[in-house]
Parts: C-alpha cells; sequence; structure tokens
C-alpha cells in the first residue's frame, strides 16, 4: 500500500514537471516574448534591454532551470495587462469560481448519483428510457446555449433572477444551475453503465439466487463496486471545475477564474494564462492522486495487483 | 442512406391486398424495430445537414455577410416576419438563415476534419504502440494519460493564448481532441489482433508490418473506430462552437455556429432568434449524431463504451 | 542425406512471477529445456507428448518466431534468428507453418481466394493479379477445394474447408519445411482423416520436409518418417514409427503407448495409467523428471538427468533403459 501510493505521488510529481515544463515550452514556441510585449516597431534598444532584464539572452537552459526555480518560488510574472503579479490577479477570483463551482458540484452528484443507478436498476424500463434521454440531451447541449436559454427564460421573460453579474446570491443562482444540469448528466451516464457492469457479475446473481433479498443485493455488493469507476469520473470533475466554469462564467458574465482566462486568452495576457493553466494543472493532478488514494482504500484487489506484477 | 431502407415500408400500403394483415403488420414492425423513429429522424437530420454542407452556396438565399440597414432586426416567419427572410434578421439587416446555412458549412467541416486528423493521429500512435511494444508504447501511452488528465478546453485556450488564432491553426487544434480515445482504443484492438491468430499468420508468411496493420488489422477493426469517431465528431462540433461563442475560435467575418451565438446573445431581449436558430441547429446536429453513434454501437460493437 | 533442419540443444526459459510471500518469487518456466534433432529432406519429424509439454515452443522456435534462449536453429545451412527483418520475412518462403485453429488465423474480412493468392502478393509483388488468382484456383483445387468456394469469407466454410484454406496458403511459395502445430485436434475426427490423406499427398506431389506436432499417436504415426516423445521440454525418445510404438523402450512412452485404444490387442496388453498430472514447467523436477510418475522409478533417477542414448538409430532417456546399454556404447568406443 506504501508502495502504491509513493508510486502514485511520484507519478502525479512526474505530470506537475510536465505541465510547468510545457507551459515554458509553449511559451517559447510562441515567438520572441519581446516582440509580443515590446510590438515589432520598438526601437532595438528597447529590445536589447527587454531582453537582458528578463534573463532571455541566456542559454535556453538556464532560462529553463530560471523558470523553474522562479516557479516554485510561486513567482509566475507579471499580468500583462495591469502590471500586477499573476498569481495575485488569478488567485482573488479563486472565491468567486468556487462560489459558483462547489454548489454545483453538489447538485451534479445529488442529481447524477440517484439517476444513474435508478437507471441501471430499471434498465429498459420507461424510467431508464427517460433518464437516459435527459441524459443524452445534457450532453448534446452545449452549456452556453442551456445557459442561454435558462437565463431567457428566468431573466428576461420572467424576471425572476438576473442574467448577469456577481452582486447578489441570485446572481450565482443561473451559474450554477447550468452547470450542475450539464454535469450530472454525465455522471447519470457514467454512473448507469458503471451499474450495469456490475450487475452483469456473477457475484451479483449469485447473490441474489442465495436467496438474499434483491435491495441487500444491491446494498451490499453492487453499489460498492459500480463506485469504484464512478469516482474516477467524479475526480475528473472536481479537476475540472475551473475548465467547467469558463464557458458559463462568460456567458452569466461572472467574474471568476474562467471569465479571467478567456479575457486573458484574448487580451494575450500570457503570465495570467500560464498562472490558470498550472493552477488547473495541479487540481487535476491532485484530484487524480485523491482519487487514486480512495481507490486503494476501496478495493483491496489494487494492492494485491501490485504485487502480483511485482511492482 | 435513409433512401435506400425506403422500400422495406412498400409492403405496409393498402395496395398489399393479398395476403393477410399480420404479415404487413410484422414487416412494419420488423422495419422500425431494425431502423428505431428516433434513428430515421436523426438520419433525416444528418442528410439535411450534409444536404447544406454541399449546397451551402446554392441554397442560402443572400450573401451572409450582405448588410441590408433597411431590414433590421425583422422576427422569423413565425413570429409575424416575412417570407423574404424566413429566419429573420440581424442588428445589420444580415439574414439568419443565409448566415445560419454558412455557419452549419463551416462548423461541420472544421469538425470533420478534425476529427479526420483524430483519427488519422490516434490509429497511427495506436498502431504504434501496439507495435513497438516496450519505451515506445510507454511514452505513447504517458501522452495518453497527459491529454486525458487535463482538460482540452483548457489547452485549447492555452495554445490558443499562445499562438493566437486562425482557421488552419483551430482546426488543427480541434484535430488534437480525442485523439487519445482513438489511440487507446487502437492500441487495445491491435493488440488483442495480434494476440488473434490471424495477424499473425499474415506475419507468419512473411509479411511486412506496414502490410499486417494496413491490410488486416486496420478492416477489422474499422468498424469499431468508426463508431468512435461518430461519438468523437458531436463532441468537437461542441468544443467549437463553445470556443467561437466566446470569440476565440472562429472569428469575424467568418462566420460559424457558436460565433452566431455568441452575437446573438447580445439581442437575447430585443431578438431572441438570432441566438435560438444557431442554438438549434447545434443541438440537433450533435443530438443526431450521438443517437446515430449510440445506435451503431449497440449495432455492431456492444463493448465499447 | 542432406539435414534440411538442424537443431540443437534448444532452450527457451520464460521469466516468471510465482505469487509467494509478499512480493512473489521470480522463477523460470522451462517450457522448452534442450531439444536437439533434425530433419532430412523432404522427411517428416513426428512430435507428440501431452498439452503443456513445449511441443508449441518448439514449433515457434524452430520458424525463428520466438527467440530462443539457448541453441540454435540451423536451416539450410544457415541460422534461424527470430528478429524480424528482411531476411527473416524472405525465409518465409521456404518454411511455413499450419496452426492448430484455422478459423483464427484466417482474416475473416477476406475472401479465401485472396488470402491463398496472399503468400504472391508479398514475395512476388510484380505478380499480375490475374496469374495470382488464376495461381490460388489451381492451389484451391489441388487441396481440394472447389472453384464456387473463391469468394468465400472464412466463416462460411467448414472447419474442414478452412484447414485446406491454411494448407493452400502455406504451400503457395512451395516451401521446403512446413511445421504442422496440431492440425487436425481442432476438427471431427471423420474431418480429420481426409485432411490427413491430403497432406500426405501434397507431401508426395511436392516434397515438402515436415515437422509434425500433434498430441494423438495415430496421428503421428501416420504422418511420420521419424517420430519423437517430448516429455516437459525435453525429449525422452525418438526413432522410427515402428520402433517407438511398437517396442517402446521409455516408461512414458510405454504408458502412451498402452492408452491407444487398439481393437486387436485388446486384453492381451495391459493399459499402464500415470497417476496425477505432469508437474508445472516451473518445478520441474530434479534428475529425469518423469520420476515423480514413473512407475519403475529408483532412487537414482531423483539425482541424475538422463541423457538422450541412441543404439542403431532409436534414442531412449532413461537410467533403467540405458544403464546397460550406455556402458555398451561406451565400451564399443
Amino acid at each position: 500500500m506504501v508502495e502504491y501510493l509513493l508510486m502514485k505521488i511520484f507519478r502525479a510529481l512526474v505530470t506537475v514537471t510536465l505541465i510547468v515544463s510545457a507551459a515554458f515550452v509553449v511559451l517559447r514556441l510562441s515567438g520572441d516574448p519581446a516582440i509580443i510585449i515590446l510590438g515589432p516597431e520598438a526601437p532595438p534598444e528597447a529590445f536589447e534591454a527587454f531582453r537582458r532584464n528578463w534573463g532571455l539572452d541566456q542559454p535556453i537552459w538556464v532560462q529553463y532551470l530560471k523558470y523553474f526555480a522562479a516557479v516554485f518560488q510561486g513567482d509566475l510574472g507579471v499580468s500583462m495587462r495591469d502590471g500586477r503579479s499573476a498569481l495575485e490577479v488569478v488567485s482573488e477570483r479563486i472565491p468567486l469560481t468556487l462560489a459558483i463551482t462547489l454548489p454545483a458540484l453538489f447538485l451534479k452528484l445529488c442529481i447524477g448519483l440517484p439517476a444513474g443507478v435508478t437507471a441501471a436498476l430499471y434498465r429498459n424500463s420507461w424510467v431508464d428510457r427517460l433518464i437516459m434521454m435527459l441524459s443524452v440531451a445534457g450532453f448534446t447541449v452545449p452549456s452556453f446555449v442551456l445557459g442561454l436559454v435558462l437565463a431567457m427564460v428566468f431573466a428576461v421573460w420572467l424576471g425572476w433572477l438576473p442574467s448577469g453579474g456577481s452582486d447578489t446570491w441570485a446572481h450565482a443562482v443561473l451559474p450554477t444551475v447550468t452547470m450542475g444540469l450539464v454535469g450530472a448528466a454525465v455522471i447519470a451516464r457514467f454512473t448507469r453503465s458503471a451499474m450495469l457492469e456490475v450487475l452483469g457479475q456473477p457475484y451479483i446473481r449469485t447473490a441474489s439466487a442465495k436467496g438474499l433479498l434483491w435491495r441487500d443485493v444491491v446494498r451490499t455488493h453492487a453499489l460498492p463496486n459500480a463506485a469504484i469507476p464512478t469516482l474516477t469520473i467524479i475526480g475528473f470533475l472536481v479537476g475540472s471545475l475551473v475548465a467547467g466554469a469558463v464557458v458559463v462564467e462568460s456567458v452569466f458574465s461572472w467574474p471568476g477564474v474562467g471569465r479571467l482566462l478567456v479575457n486573458a486568452v484574448a487580451n494575450r495576457d500570457l503570465a495570467v494564462v500560464q498562472v490558470i493553466l498550472l493552477l488547473v494543472g495541479l487540481t487535476m493532478v491532485g484530484a487524480n492522486l485523491a482519487v487514486d488514494i480512495l481507490y486503494g482504500m476501496v478495493d483491496p484487489r489494487l494492492r494485491i495487483k501490485r504485487l502480483k506484477a511485482g511492482s | 442512406m435513409t433512401l435506400e431502407t425506403a422500400p422495406g415500408l412498400e409492403p405496409a400500403t393498402p395496395a398489399n391486398t393479398s395476403g393477410s394483415v399480420f404479415t404487413a403488420k410484422n414487416r412494419v414492425q420488423a422495419f422500425f424495430e431494425a431502423w428505431p423513429p428516433l434513428v430515421l429522424i436523426a438520419l433525416f437530420w444528418i442528410a439535411l445537414i450534409a444536404v447544406l454542407v454541399v449546397g451551402a452556396m446554392w441554397i442560402a438565399p443572400y450573401d451572409f455577410m450582405a448588410l441590408d440597414l433597411r431590414a433590421r432586426l425583422i422576427p422569423p416567419v413565425f413570429m409575424g416576419g416575412s417570407w423574404a427572410h424566413p429566419l429573420g434578421t440581424d442588428e445589420l439587416g444580415r439574414d439568419v438563415l443565409s448566415r445560419l446555412i454558412v455557419s452549419i458549412r463551416i462548423s461541420m467541416v472544421i469538425a470533420f476534419l478534425s476529427t479526420m486528423i483524430a483519427a488519422v493521429l490516434g490509429v497511427t500512435l495506436g498502431f504504434l504502440a501496439a507495435y513497438f511494444r516496450g519505451r515506445v508504447e510507454q511514452v505513447i501511452l504517458m501522452l495518453i494519460d497527459a491529454q486525458a488528465a487535463m482538460p482540452f478546453m483548457i489547452i485549447a485556450l492555452a495554445v490558443l493564448a499562445f499562438l493566437g488564432s486562425s482557421l488552419f491553426l483551430f482546426t488543427v487544434l480541434m484535430g488534437f481532441y480525442g485523439w487519445e480515445r482513438i489511440a487507446r482504443i487502437s492500441r487495445g484492438l491491435a493488440i488483442s489482433a495480434n494476440e488473434r491468430g490471424y495477424a499473425t499468420a499474415v506475419r507468419d508468411l512473411g509479411a511486412t508490418p506496414y502490410r499486417i496493420y494496413s491490410r488486416h488489422i486496420l478492416p477489422n477493426i474499422a468498424s469499431t473506430l468508426i463508431v468512435s469517431l461518430t461519438l468523437n465528431f458531436p463532441e468537437v462540433i461542441l468544443l467549437e462552437s463553445g470556443l467561437s461563442f466566446l470569440g476565440l475560435g472562429v472569428q469575424p467575418p467568418m462566420t460559424s455556429l457558436g460565433n452566431m451565438v455568441g452575437y446573438g446573445r447580445d439581442y437575447i431581449q430585443s431578438a431572441p432568434w438570432i441566438m435560438l436558430a444557431p442554438s438549434a441547429a447545434i443541438v440537433l446536429t450533435t443530438l443526431s449524431i450521438s443517437i446515430l453513434g449510440d445506435w451503431l454501437r449497440d449495432k455492431f460493437d456492444p463493448t465499447l463504451d | 542425406m542432406s539435414e534440411l533442419l538442424k537443431v540443437r540443444d534448444l532452450k527457451r526459459h520464460y521469466e516468471v512471477h510465482v505469487p509467494q510471500g509478499l512480493f512473489g518469487r521470480k522463477a523460470s518456466l522451462k517450457a522448452v529445456d534442450g531439444v536437439s534433432f533434425s530433419i532430412e529432406k523432404g522427411k517428416t519429424l513426428g512430435l507428440v507428448g501431452e498439452s503443456g509439454c513445449g511441443k508449441s515452443t518448439t514449433a515457434k522456435l524452430v520458424l525463428g518466431l520466438i527467440p530462443a534462449t539457448a541453441g540454435s536453429v540451423e536451416f539450410a545451412g544457415t541460422p534461424v534468428t527470430a528478429k524480424h527483418d528482411a531476411r527473416w520475412r524472405a525465409l518465409r518462403r521456404r518454411m511455413q507453418m499450419i496452426y492448430q485453429d484455422p478459423l483464427g488465423a484466417l482474416d475473416r474480412r477476406l475472401p479465401v481466394v485472396t488470402q491463398i493468392g496472399e503468400p504472391f502478393e508479398i514475395h512476388n509483388p510484380e505478380m499480375s493479379r490475374v496469374e495470382r488468382t488464376e495461381r490460388a484456383s489451381g492451389l484451391m483445387n489441388a487441396v481440394g477445394l472447389r472453384p464456387d468456394q473463391a469468394m468465400r469469407y472464412p466463416h462460411e466454410l467448414s472447419g474442414g474447408q478452412r484447414q485446406r484454406v491454411v494448407i493452400a496458403r502455406a504451400l503457395a511459395l512451395e516451401p521446403d519445411l512446413l511445421v504442422c502445430d496440431e492440425p487436425v485436434s481442432a476438427l471431427d475426427v471423420s474431418i480429420q482423416a481426409q485432411v490427413l490423406n491430403l497432406l500426405d499427398d501434397l507431401r508426395e506431389r511436392t516434397g515438402f520436409a515436415a515437422l509434425f506436432i500433434s498430441h494423438d499417436l495415430k496421428v503421428v504415426r501416420q504422418m511420420s518418417d521419424r517420430v519423437a516423445v517430448m516429455y516437459l521440454g525435453r525429449i525422452v525418445e525418438a526413432g522410427l514409427p515402428e520402433d517407438v510404438f511398437l517396442r517402446p523402450q521409455h516408461p512414458y512412452t510405454k504408458a502412451l503407448v498402452s492408452a491407444i485404444p487398439t481393437p486387436a490387442r485388446r486384453g492381451k496388453r495391459e493399459r499402464i495409467v500415470l497417476e496425477g498430472d505432469p508437474p508445472s514447467p516451473v518445478d520441474v523436477p530434479p534428475g529425469c523428471a518423469f520420476h515423480t510418475r514413473c512407475p519403475i522409478a529408483q532412487p537414482s533417477c531423483r539425482n541424475t538427468v538422463p541423457q538422450l542414448v541412441s543404439s542403431g538409430g532409436h534414442a531412449v532417456a532413461c537410467h533403467l533403459v540405458n544403464d546397460g546399454a550406455a556402458t555398451a556404447v561406451q565400451a564399443a568406443e
């Protein structure tokens, strides 16, 4: 178990290093930062000074190492837009994003898990068909369309809720619901197929053949086993909270990290983009690591498998 | 595709007076069991979209960029407009139907090309992993894991931030969506094909790896790959329209479905049709292709998730 | 007589993990453990043994499909390696294989005539499509398939017909050596005889040499010029079919032969029933591998591995048989 955890942590660290390096490579690939920032018409002396200031005249591996050192000291550059530290610009937006994504996550789980389990238990019934139809709809309706339709109905026509901004809690309702509904569709579909897979296993038939109440079979055998694959998708959803918020925050003019990212991309504010990239990368890696640890605790087979593979 | 199935309906027509009603009924039933109505509707819509993509230039009643300031914000025909602009016009008097048709064309072409790129990339890398095993396979699996671990939206945004957007770059970028799933599937299928006898047998005949993979393994796994591409396609449409909606994908004066929604969003109160028409097109198209993909999967490959 | 195939001390060991203790234990599975034989041009060597004794692994080693751990395979004077390069592929013209499962060995998406013609496509790419189809049709005729079956797909043919397709494909380039790995064991008994007769006919006509592998002694006896009996990765007895099957020396061969149901000799010979399963090739018993099941094992059998000792073309690896004979051979030298 310890070995398994250490390996997972090691892999997580490797992934983080890769993400940081990828950001560096892409940053360099995107062209000469001096030209991007100063513009091609700047005088040559300005270029010289800029390059010396930022260490761009040094060999690439020195730049790489310095970059690494800076990243791990939390020095992630300055936002080209307003001259403040990029890290600060991003971190002040994080609470706003969490304010809508965490309730949305809760909503996703509350709708998605029961819906998926119900659909699987009543496979091919009208309940299953209805849930799956809604789930397919959730997959195929883009979140910006759903968001705009909700805004049209509840803000424009009914006038119950504001359609944009972040002044009161009421402003958070529509973005939260939009994200929650789309995510619930994903979870429902995944839970259903995980559950069906488990229900098809011989041990379920054995358990029900030996006379256990079906309710107990589901509770003690099916649900815990179906929980294992479902954990993966939940981990992914937790890790991609920011990514999921990008579109929805833009639809509802919610000033979170997602909207900041869109603006930063539009303005090519590379330092801010990079910080958000690292933020997303770290949450993904963290969520995956958490899922792996939970896996190890929930599924004793994993530990044994590791041992059998001899690693 | 839909038309071929039409003859199956014939026995059900009243002209069939010869035999019992049951045969006719059973045939109708059998027909709809083989071709569920939902799938037929989906196929019909896809066919319509295909016609629009091919014939956009002839079908669109107006030039999609033509301004007509005297005919601004005309509602569509079912909201009190006229047949001159069946889906109304936008703030600059541009015909929404014409813009919609051109947008569909651009969005579909991008999604199609991107899916092809993802297919070629995924199949090539998957096959390389299956063929070389060992270290090459480890590297490819690592790439797959890395791609799967990051939400593609974020990667796409980062690349667009660093490299800027052009139609070509954007299409190639979309082509990186889903390659990892296809690579994973092709690798798995190729490995199991290698373990099954036929690939080994051909290798034992002295065939080159290229021949084994292109002539034998690829045709054998094609149906599974086509199903997974069909499921990839609508996701690319969603991604493309999402980025274009944010103003980071297809750039004006070009237009795409997401682009139109993004533009129409400012008129959600005064002229909701500008936004609703492309939204409906996105939803119906992705829904149709998903239904078709699910149906194909159930029919040909129940093992694929 | 020239030796077409020469196999010397061939070994194939697999590294395996045995679940034991906390981390398991590394062990080596000796699938083939020191096998030597040779096949002359146009002759057939039959290889018999229980499943898991290393017959199929030997076949794959001979063809260079998998690398050997030790030992050598020489085909027509040149070593056979398992590196799948151009030279290896070119060598496929001269050595071919017939598989146990013909359905698995055929591509289910191509009509059989295309598959029979595929060796020409691979090795004679300049051959025209017309000629290729003609040659393939000729081969179909030679293996007893009807012309109207040319465009059929493998799953539309019967098991025997599929095996005929595989045989036709293997013989397309007129190889010098054909390795047949249990070619009829997946077929119905009535079909087995037809396919065996076909192979026998083809061999007479085209004169290929063959390594014929089967667990079925009758089949091997019918097909082979010489026979070798394998047990746990080693050859325990080898010789002419009459010698091996009518005058078996090794206790294992005796037991195998006694198990052949022969109505004529019923009651005359007592059937020797071996006890237990063959030991796992991971834990091959020391000394003579057979001593754990041998009805006449002596304490000495547990210590030294018996060598295959030949006298008059009949070779046996058994202390009890060889002790007398071996000293005699040594004395003669």
